[in-house]
């Protein structure tokens, strides 16, 4: 049986997926502040129903986070973005 | 110090001597950079939104505040229905001032019929240095432009 298993052959070769590392947008390219006023921009750090994704999926570091919320956040007051919608994207 | 500063809105030469009596080491005050943006409903007229901004803009002035900036963003479509209305009049003015000037801003702000929507930031470091290489940028592509 042993011998069996360690014969199993792939229809297809399995592919062993290479993690490709994510890393802060801004700690790369040195942004030190983030614009609320420029949606097109934001709308990167939001799905389709405009909520505002997490940093697991973005991997912005957690100083950079705070801030991307606060400036989402203030340009739905502005009406800049929308709090609640469908298809965004 | 606390007296001074209650004092202030009545009398503001009082309130700048009290600064420089009370502060004999002659330190430098900062004054705090703000941004506030404005949306103004679409039914005014250009004439009635000029007359509108440079309301604004007289209040920071007489409150002993300095406008540094100011950027009319024109009628813009609004994400949501604010006031059913879907359009609006926007307004950039970044200024400098003394922290009690924003409060008196705000309620003027709130008094106003024609204001819909306004928001108030104090500008950190690096949000004045943003909007300062953002506005270089844009004069030095006018510039190329012309010639």
């Amino acid at each position: 049986m042993a011998q069996d298993s360690s014969e199993i052959r792939y229809l297809t070769p399995p592919t062993v997926e290479i993690k490709k590392k994510k890393y802060c947008r801004f700690r790369k390219n040195r942004i030190k502040y983030i614009d609320y006023k420029d949606p097109e921009f934001l709308k990167k750090f939001l799905n389709e129903q405009g909520k505002i994704l997490p940093r697991r999926l973005t991997g912005t570091s957690l100083k950079y986070q705070r801030k991307v919320a606060v400036a989402v956040k203030r340009a739905r007051h502005l009406a800049l973005l929308p709090y609640v919608t469908d298809m965004l994207k | 110090m606390r007296n001074s500063i209650l004092s202030f809105a009545v009398d503001q030469k009082l309130y700048t001597f009290a600064v420089d009596f009370l502060n004999p080491l002659k330190v430098i005050y900062m004054l705090n950079q703000y941004e506030t943006v404005f949306i103004a409903t679409p039914v005014l007229s250009e004439s009635q939104m000029k007359e509108a901004v440079s309301k604004f803009k007289k209040y920071i002035t007489d409150n002993n505040g300095e406008i540094v900036h100011e950027e009319d963003w024109g009628l813009k479509k609004l994400a949501y229905p604010i006031q059913k209305k879907s359009t609006g009049f926007y307004h950039l003015i970044e200024f400098r001032a003394e922290p009690q000037v924003i409060s008196g801003l705000e309620t003027e702000y709130r008094r106003d019929e024609r204001i819909i929507r306004f928001l108030t930031m104090k500008m950190e470091k690096y949000a004045v240095a943003y909007s300062e290489k953002k506005r270089a940028k844009k004069a030095s592509e006018i510039k190329q432009e012309e010639e």
